[in-house]
This record gives C-alpha cells, sequence and structure tokens, in this order.
C-alpha cells in the first residue's frame, strides 16, 4: 500500500492504436507522439478503511480524459466538490487502476468512474462496456461526458448502463449531481489484486455523512438523467 | 486602498468586459475562475498554459497534415476535434467558432476551405493568447499591489 500523499509515476509502452473501424472523429484520432503519459495519483490512496469514528467518507472517483487541459478541469471540479480524485488519460489505463488490466499491483476504492466518450483505442463506451461485463466492477456508477451531442451516442451509452451523459465543458453543478448516482455512500467496490474478487465493504452507518446534495431540479447544459 | 490598485482594477475590468463584448471569451471563462481559490490560486493561468501549449502542438499537426497532396480529413478532423474540446473548455469562443467551421470543411473534404480555417485558426489563437497573457498579467499586477481581482461580468 503506498503511502499517504505518495505521488508516482507509471510508464509503459502500449502497442499503436488500431483504426478500430468506427466512424467519427473518435476511431481516428492519434497519439503521434506516443509516449504513454504517466499516471499520476492527485490525492492521498491510502485505502478508505472502515473508521467509525470518522465523520466523512471520502468519495474516489476516477476520472478518464486523453486531454491534459480537460483532465486538469475535471479533476479541480471534483476536488473542489470534495472527491478524492485520481485521473488516468485512457480507458486502458482506467483499467489498471480498477484492477483489470496489468499488474501495476494498485488497489483503490472507486466510488465512481468519470470518462470522456471520444478517446482513441478505447472510448468512453467501450470502457463502459468492459466495467459492466466485470462482476467486479459493474455495480461502479460510470457517467459519461462529451462535448458532442449526438442522440443515439446518448442512448447507446445509457442502454449500456451509464448513470448520466454529461455536455462538456462540464460545469461544477454537473460535478455536485454526481453524489446522487453513489447510491450509497455506505459501499465501494474493493477490487482484491491476486484474487480479483469483489470483497464489498461497508462502512458502520455511524461512520457515514449523510450528504445534502442541495438537488438541483433544473439541468444546466444539456445533460440525460437516467 | 491605494490610487493603484484602484486604477490597476479599472483596467482589468474595463480589458475583461471587452474581451467578452468582443466574443474573444464566453461564460466559460469566468466558470475557469469560479474554480481558483487560495488552495489553487494558480488555476487559470495554469489552464492558460495548458491551452497554449495544447493548441501549438494542434496547429503544428494540422499543419503538417495539411501538406500532404492526398489529406487523411479524417485525421484533420481529429485534431480539429480535440481543439475545439479544448477552447471549448477555456472560453476561448472565436477559436471555438472557427474550429466548427473548420469540422465542416474537413467533413466536405475541401482542401481550400481547410487552409483557410488553419490560417484563420492560427491569427485567433495568437490574438487569444495574448489576450489572455495580459489578463492574466493585470491580474498579478493587482495581486502585487495587495488588492484583489474583481469578479468579472
Amino acid at each position: 500500500m503506498a503511502s499517504i500523499n505518495e505521488e508516482f509515476e507509471v510508464s509503459k509502452a502500449f502497442p499503436p492504436l488500431e483504426d478500430l473501424g468506427r466512424s467519427g472523429p473518435c476511431a481516428t484520432m492519434f497519439l503521434e507522439n506516443s509516449e504513454v503519459t504517466s499516471h499520476t495519483v492527485t490525492k492521498s490512496h491510502q485505502e478508505a478503511f472502515v473508521n467509525p469514528t470518522s465523520e466523512v467518507t471520502e468519495v474516489h472517483v476516477l476520472a478518464v480524459d486523453d486531454s491534459v487541459l480537460d483532465r486538469k478541469m475535471i479533476e479541480t471540479l471534483l476536488r473542489n466538490s470534495s472527491y478524492k480524485v485520481t485521473t488516468v488519460d485512457s480507458g486502458d489505463k482506467a483499467l489498471e487502476v480498477l484492477g483489470i488490466e496489468g499488474s501495476l499491483g494498485l488497489q483503490f476504492n472507486i466510488s465512481l468512474i468519470i470518462t470522456d466518450y471520444c478517446m482513441p483505442g478505447m472510448t468512453g463506451y467501450d470502457l463502459l462496456k468492459r466495467v459492466k461485463e466485470t462482476s467486479a466492477l459493474k455495480e461502479i456508477p460510470v457517467v459519461i461526458m462529451s462535448s458532442e451531442n449526438v442522440p443515439n451516442r446518448i442512448q447507446r451509452c445509457l442502454e449500456e448502463g451509464a448513470k448520466e451523459f454529461i455536455m462538456k465543458p462540464v460545469k461544477l453543478t454537473d460535478v455536485e449531481r454526481l453524489k446522487l448516482h453513489i447510491s450509497s455512500p455506505q459501499m465501494s467496490c474493493h477490487v482484491d489484486q491476486s484474487s480479483k474478487l469483489c470483497n464489498k465493504r461497508k462502512f458502520a452507518s455511524e461512520g457515514c455523512e449523510t450528504q445534502n446534495t442541495g438537488r438541483r431540479t433544473r439541468p444546466s447544459g444539456l445533460t440525460v438523467v437516467a | 486602498m491605494s490610487m493603484e490598485v484602484a486604477k490597476l482594477q479599472q483596467k482589468f475590468l474595463d480589458y475583461s468586459n471587452s474581451l467578452f463584448q468582443d466574443g474573444f471569451l464566453d461564460d466559460q471563462f469566468i466558470q475557469l475562475h469560479m474554480l481558483q481559490d487560495d488552495s489553487n490560486p494558480d488555476f487559470v493561468a495554469e489552464v492558460v498554459t495548458l491551452f497554449g501549449e495544447d493548441s501549438e502542438r494542434l496547429i503544428a499537426e494540422l499543419s503538417a497534415a495539411l501538406q500532404h497532396d492526398t489529406i487523411d480529413y479524417r485525421k484533420v478532423d481529429a485534431y480539429v476535434h480535440q481543439f475545439k474540446g479544448s477552447s471549448s473548455s477555456i472560453g476561448a469562443q472565436r477559436v471555438k467558432a472557427v474550429c466548427s467551421d473548420f469540422r465542416v470543411y474537413a467533413d466536405a473534404k475541401n482542401r481550400e476551405g481547410c487552409l483557410q480555417c488553419l490560417q484563420l485558426i492560427k491569427q485567433e489563437f495568437s490574438l487569444i493568447k495574448h489576450k489572455l497573457d495580459s489578463l492574466l498579467k493585470l491580474e498579478e499586477q493587482i495581486i502585487a499591489a495587495g488588492g484583489t481581482v474583481p469578479f468579472m461580468d
């Protein structure tokens, strides 16, 4: 287990991206200088152990976006809403963090995944599918972001199990609304690297803060709530 | 409050208002400022820097892509899509507008149109980069003089 507030970087050589043959800009985005970027854990990644005396349950969000600018944006938005954040630049990296692929040997408690739709290689939709197909992870709510309002796309994502489809640029109000999707602050899915089993942990109810989201009934921008 | 600070603040307000009025920036730029606070005091400056670097990269890629005899328009479209995304995230409205036109030309495989848009995007990026740098510099001066940056709009 890594120590608190330790930042580490992992670089890996990834094979060249294949053109997956789908139409649209997503399939043909190239990373020509394809040094794979680092995976930086931006906040303390101590495991969220049960702590009955704790007043606050930290919610750990995994944000996926190939744009460095948008990663900075979403990270700040999430942090300002008091989430713990890990950002990665691809679906492959996201799967590593979640414990599906690779052997980084990291263990995180991810309560929500927010991912860009349009990414080279694995799109946000592909990532959504993988998560929903994996029994250890399918309970984790997934939210999709996109700069394009394509009804078919939105429909597909919602049908595949996305909780919400958020139009970019993402606003603070969008991020605050994410709390609604984390159905029960007491539950998060812990993936054990060695056994690949999901050990769901229940926090003592006294230790959990009920989050008053101050729910807004009028969504900002064009968002679709499942 | 000193005259110095008041003057700088007025200058800042006048300048930022003109940028909004002339359509260089939109509301998203204000949203960025809302994310800046004591625990994250350089957020806007960092985002502007990232935007600058990202844009320069994309302009270089687009220039290269449009130089070939046979242009890969899907590639061009992919780059413009990225550019549109980043300009949208920062609130660079005029750059974003050029990107929209650019995508139409790329879709239509219109070489001339694409080349024109590339020129336009270079111009608009150069303009907004300069203006953002000036605006941030004003903010720095206000803070250095002991004042607070007035809220825009």
